[in-house]
């Protein structure tokens, strides 16, 4: 993954963290005189660099957002929401969020759905099953740029691995890169496949943690594969489903290295996502403006499906 | 009995034909990718995937004509760098939030907290300005700065020193050893797994990193290695597809043999973090 865990895994722990918190207070130990020196001491270096790199940016974005910029970012004109009703009302904008939430459904629904495939398949014990493990975890090990360039020479026109098979069968060619959607596809295809070897492990993990006298059980009972499949690993297994359906629903919106290698937003804008978009209006076009008010929608975006993912957490995960 | 046999025998068969042909799928970018690198770039770009001219000049070009090995030097050392100082710091912190005693922990723990759901992308434009006032831009110092400690980092070992058994602290505290001898002496050893698994995370985060490297370093002696690839591919060497793919595969062999004898620790690493 682009950028692998940072970030990832607190949602699922919110609860336990109150839980803890309360019982550490519960069990109170004595009042050092000097844990408060200590806790400057300790806790110090990290404020410094979260505050000068985590708060005071958001604070700032948030800031910028209300203005017009000057080519050095400066703010210059208090314009109020109009950077924000100007992005809501303007067709570019509301494509790329389209093309976004295209781009993030697909890759989770389809992340999902092979990262099971891989791990039903790779979980019982029969010869040489370790090798295909290590297959399945093997994407773990690309990073972005080595992906964007494995699959720019597969989508490659003409040169390509997908149109030499395709012509070979005498099937039409497609100009993947070159045609709004099938760049969609080429680019989904690829996060993907990116995805699998981390998405691949943790499931592997969790198949391995159910107990075994279930399946043992529902053998006796002469229930069907599918149906212990559905009925007793899924629902075994489902805080991680959560588990990934958050981060990988995180992680596509914050896509940026594949977009930036192999489309560069184009053709057409069909893969500006958001966070590419961000990219192009600060940095290329110096319209800090706008992009700190896209900035604040990415970051209430990622923030609300994270507290969304929380709540069903809540509600549905079996235990 | 000899019916279930054959059927199980039947579902044997079936069971390595679907893991063969999502082998194939995981594997074929790969290999793709490993067998160009080895051909010439004039039978690549006319096409004739089944050239027999296999050597290993692409791999003689790219050690020799490309800063390859300085991009990936690079990234070693920020990626290092970054890894111990979080280590160093995410700890510290983790210490102060489950073992000491001060006005507003909770509220600051909190605040940690809510820096988890920020996204490092929404606020570049911001950051960006912050080193270029600090005249930053264009060093290792941009690339490790801004990531010296994470919040992430600190939740994962406050929850992994939760764990340690109050008896071990009160022990401590009658022994009347100081806080820095208990975060060194108990606390530490004690969660050496997190440690790893933190240490792994932070390596990997840092190597993996691309648009903040991107907008902030210009030159070869400081680029890291996945933008040192982006540039590769956007110079005049564009077309020289076998260049290029021996050059990823420098990059990816390294990460895999890593992977393939690391398996085992990450596989228990990963799910200890994400089931918690």
């Amino acid at each position: 993954m682009e950028e692998p865990l940072n970030r990832k895994l607190k949602p699922l722990s919110n609860k336990s963290v109150t839980l803890k918190t309360q019982s550490i207070e519960k069990s109170s130990y004595d009042v050092n005189a000097h844990d408060k020196f200590y806790a400057w001491f300790f806790l110090g270096p990290s404020l410094v660099i979260l505050s000068i790199f985590v708060f005071y940016p958001m604070m700032r974005t948030l800031y910028l957002s209300f203005f017009l910029t000057n080519s050095l970012g400066h703010p210059s004109v208090f314009v109020g929401f109009s950077n924000y009703i100007n992005l809501l009302t303007s067709s570019a904008y509301l494509d790329s969020l389209t093309a976004t939430l295209i781009y993030v459904i697909a890759v989770s629904i389809l992340t999902l759905v092979f990262g099971l495939l891989l791990a039903q398949t790779a979980s019982k014990k029969i010869a040489g099953i370790n090798i295909f493990r290590t297959i399945f975890s093997g994407t773990m090990g690309v990073s972005v740029s080595v992906a964007a360039i494995f699959w720019l020479f597969i989508f490659n026109p003409s040169i390509g691995l997908l149109d030499q098979v395709a012509s070979f069968f005498h099937l039409p060619t497609i100009n993947w890169l070159t045609q709004p959607s099938w760049a969609m596809t080429a680019v989904i295809i690829s996060t993907v496949w990116m995805n699998l070897g981390f998405t691949f492990l943790i499931f592997f993990g969790a198949f391995q943690s159910v107990p075994k006298f279930f399946y043992e059980a529902a053998e006796i009972e002469g229930l069907s594969r599918s149906y212990q499949f559905f009925h007793i690993t899924l629902p075994m297994i489902s805080p991680t489903i959560f588990f990934i359906s958050i981060i990988t629903l995180i992680e596509s919106f914050k896509s940026f290295g594949l977009i930036d290698l192999m489309t560069a937003g184009g053709p057409n804008n069909a893969t500006n996502l958001l966070v590419y978009r961000i990219y192009q209006d600060a940095f290329l076009s110096g319209n800090y403006g706008s992009a700190s008010t896209q900035s604040v929608i990415l970051a209430i975006i990622i923030a609300l499906f994270t507290l969304i993912q929380f709540k069903l957490l809540e509600k549905k995960v079996t235990y | 009995m000899l019916n279930i046999t054959e059927q199980s025998k039947k579902e044997l068969w079936l069971r390595y034909i679907v893991l063969t042909i999502l082998a194939a799928i995981i594997l074929i970018p790969f290999l793709i990718g490993f067998w160009t690198s080895l051909l010439p770039t004039e039978d690549i770009s006319k096409g004739s995937l089944w050239s027999t001219h296999i050597s290993l000049d692409n791999y003689v070009t790219a050690f020799t004509q490309t800063p390859i090995i300085r991009y990936l030097l690079n990234s070693f050392i920020i990626s290092l760098l970054t890894m111990l100082s979080q280590l160093f710091f995410c700890s510290t912190s983790a210490y102060a939030f489950v073992f000491l005693k001060f006005k507003g922990r909770n509220l600051l723990f909190y605040a940690f907290l809510a820096t988890m759901m920020l996204p490092f992308e929404a606020e570049v434009i911001p950051n960006f300005t912050t080193v270029r006032n600090l005249n930053l831009l264009n060093h290792y110092s941009v690339m490790i700065i801004p990531f010296l400690t994470s919040a992430f980092g600190t939740f994962m070992l406050r929850q992994s020193f939760l764990q340690i058994p109050g008896e071990l602290k009160e022990a401590a505290d009658i022994e009347g050893l100081s806080h820095w001898k208990i975060y060194a002496r108990i606390v530490l050893p004690y969660s050496r797994i997190s440690l790893y698994t933190l240490a792994a995370y932070s390596f990997l985060t840092s190597w993996n990193q691309y648009l903040w490297p991107m907008l902030t370093t210009f030159s070869d002696n400081f680029r890291p290695v996945q933008d040192g690839l982006r540039q590769l591919q956007s110079q005049e060497s564009f077309n020289n597809w076998g260049m290029i793919q021996a050059s990823a595969a420098i990059v990816v062999i390294p990460t895999l043999v890593v992977l393939f004898f690391g398996q085992h620790f990450f596989k228990n690493g990963l799910n200890e973090g994400a089931l918690k």
